[in-house]
């Protein structure tokens, strides 16, 4: 509306849309130097209100990420010269100069400033004023790598790997997070606290670890991305934006009933379904993830009709950039796929009612076709790149299911040998329910009851999955009597309300009169 | 930065470690202290006399409390430590997973606060 005077809710508007695409690239910059990312934080968030105060005013600058990045820059130096913090960190661009003693982790990969060329005259420049317009940020290196090689280092506890991660490189608050989690917030906001203290004390470089290293880190990488993706399934944001309004049409008749009729029905209720994410440090951890997102799904039905914007699709967004930042490494791609492939049956997975819609019998018109393109595409790209990996597989497995959208019909066979492959790679308990399943569909109840016993791990005794799984195949193979034991121990197994309801619906309907759930691919 | 590379395994003596079996790994801390020392960044390497040679003391009751033995008896105990000055944790890491002591026993890697340098003592950042 106004000329150059902005409300302050354009003001608001525009400075959110800058925090959501430049929030971790310019805390990136900022904490690197010293490795304080509470400090850069800090700095960032008085920048940010400085925008909603300032730009309402002045207009908004050309370049609204300098902009913030220099108000940052000023803040921080503001800290550091303060008689509060008796400083030995110059700051100082100059400092990499110093010798044998050098200060602030401008040792190394970082000659000043955490290596940032400073263009003209330079952000050493910047004290008292705020010479924005000579920052030239896209100018600046992505550090926004090394800070997820940060996020992800062996030496944070994997459980606090991914909320790091949300927070900041996405700068989405405690709050959300813990709620995300099922967390408690102060109980959230003090391991996120712990992890950044432990960044700093102990000195955890921002730099990218150099090939070797990096590759043997990538995975944890991968993981903690991945955690904020399986993690969506279980629990939307309260007040995410919305994607789209839901276009879940009418519910198919019976979704609820029809709970166990897809490939890789029990393996859908994984063991970490329960825990949030791989917070757990069980042996399983970082694994237990079979390619079915639907497990979320599941554990979440009835809970939310609309896919809201959500982790998932932050998820998909670190992925992304993940896939640009390292784009030869095959299982980036792969990791990017499988949340692609995922992501875009989200609307389809929810009826309007807000129950669940298994993978059968959703309507494939539903499906978002930009998003499986997206998904084909980086799997197109991971192949020739010649290095399988759990990721790949997993997206390759979801691209099976997706490829129904175009034949009708899924192809069990090739969902078997990928899931064979998945297993002799990664044999976790997940892998091997759903292959199961998987089993189930391609060759009958029988042969996927004597796998599961042959399988003959003892952990699967206490795996819900596991339990869901056999309980089904047994109501496959007419056996109700034992199916109806198996799905009491998977109802033993089980907190969760949307899937306990779940079970007792297919418990219920086991016992009744009626033929059991017909099976469909 | 400076780190504290401790070394805690087992006594060799208890895991039945003969000086036969050990010698290879003379020879192995021999280079690696001379590695550290040719990247000149060794501040200190010192390898400790078994547990049981432990002197305690105290005051912390009021009076002076003189011990033998060992403060905390655990399985595995401190063995050794190196002083090492590297610019960050990956370096450190690096250097420790080199640490011949890595291969029988668990190398706690603990960054300085602070340390007494010429004279002074000296936050270290």
């Amino acid at each position: 509306m106004a000329g150059t005077a902005l409300s302050t809710a354009e003001a608001r508007a525009r400075a959110e849309s800058v925090a959501r695409a430049s929030y971790g690239r310019l805390l990136a910059l900022l904490a690197a130097p010293t490795g304080d990312l509470q400090a850069a934080e800090d700095a960032l968030a008085d920048a940010f209100l400085r925008a909603l105060t300032t730009w309402p005013v002045s207009g908004i600058p050309e370049n609204p990420e300098a902009w913030l990045f220099a108000v940052s820059r000023n803040r921080q130096r503001d800290r550091y010269r303060s008689a509060a913090y008796r400083t030995s960190v110059p700051l100082e661009p100059d400092a990499g100069s110093s010798g044998a003693d050098p200060p602030g982790g401008t040792s190394r990969g970082a000659g000043s400033l955490g290596g940032i060329p400073s263009p003209g005259g330079s952000c050493s420049a910047l004290p008292g004023a705020v010479h924005w317009d000579e920052v030239d940020v896209e100018a600046i290196p992505d550090r926004r790598l090394s800070l997820l090689f940060v996020c992800a280092h062996p030496a944070i506890d994997p459980g606090v790997r991914t909320p790091l991660m949300l927070q900041v490189v996405l700068g989405v608050p405690s709050d959300r997070i813990a709620a995300a989690f099922a967390v408690p917030t102060p109980a959230m906001a003090q391991r996120l606290v712990r992890a950044k203290r432990r960044i700093r004390e102990a000195r955890i470089p921002f730099v990218l670890p150099d090939m070797t290293v990096l590759k043997e880190r990538l995975p944890a990488v991968l993981e903690a991305v991945y955690g904020a993706y399986a993690l969506d399934w279980r629990s939307r944001l309260p007040g995410a934006r919305r994607v789209r309004a839901g276009a879940g049409t009418g519910e198919p008749a019976g979704a609820g009933s029809q709970l166990q009729t897809d490939a890789d029905s029990g393996a859908r209720f994984r063991a970490d379904a329960d825990t949030g994410t791989r917070n757990q440090a069980g042996p399983d951890c970082g694994a237990q993830s079979p390619a079915d997102e639907d497990a979320w799904g599941r554990s979440q039905a009835g809970s939310d009709a609309d896919p809201p914007e959500s982790l998932a699709a932050e998820a998909l967004y670190l992925a992304t950039v993940l896939t640009e930042l390292l784009p030869d490494e095959p299982e980036v791609h792969g990791l990017a796929a499988l949340i692609c492939l995922s992501l875009a049956r989200g609307t389809a997975r929810t009826a309007s009612a807000g129950g669940f819609v298994p993978l059968a019998l959703q309507d494939t018109s539903l499906w978002h076709r930009d998003l499986i393109a997206r998904g084909e595409e980086h799997l197109r790209r991971a192949h020739p790149l010649g290095r399988i990996g759990r990721f790949q597989l997993e997206a390759a497995m979801q691209s099976v299911h997706c490829a129904r959208a175009r034949t009708g019909r899924t192809d069990w066979q090739a969902l078997l040998r990928l899931n064979e492959a998945l297993v002799a790679l990664t044999p976790t308990l997940g892998g091997i329910v759903s292959l199961a399943s998987t089993l189930g569909e391609a060759s009958g109840p029988d042969a996927a009851l004597s796998f599961l016993d042959a399988a003959n791990a003892p952990a699967l005794e206490d795996f819900q999955p596991a339990w869901a799984t056999r309980a089904h195949l047994l109501t496959q193979a007419g056996r109700t009597t034992e199916a109806a034991g198996a799905y009491g121990r998977a109802l033993a197994l089980t907190t969760d309300p949307a899937l306990r309801g779940f079970l007792e619906g297919a418990l219920q309907r086991l016992t009744a009169p009626g033929p059991p759930a017909a099976d469909t691919d | 930065m400076r780190y504290s590379l401790l070394l805690n395994n087992p006594e060799p003596a208890e895991a039945g470690i003969t000086e036969e079996d050990m010698a290879p790994f003379r020879e192995a801390f021999d280079a690696y202290a001379k590695s550290l020392d040719a990247a000149g960044i060794l501040v200190a390497a010192e390898i400790l006399k078994p547990a049981d040679m432990t002197t305690t003391v105290t005051l912390r009751t009021g009076t002076l409390s003189i011990q033998d033995g060992p403060f905390a008896d655990t399985k595995e105990k401190l063995a050794g430590a190196f002083v090492i000055d590297v610019p960050d944790l990956d370096e450190a890491l690096a250097w420790a997973s080199k640490c011949p002591g890595a291969q029988y026993g668990v190398i706690e890697i603990r960054p300085s606060a602070i340390s007494f340098r010429e004279g002074q003592w000296r936050e270290l950042r």
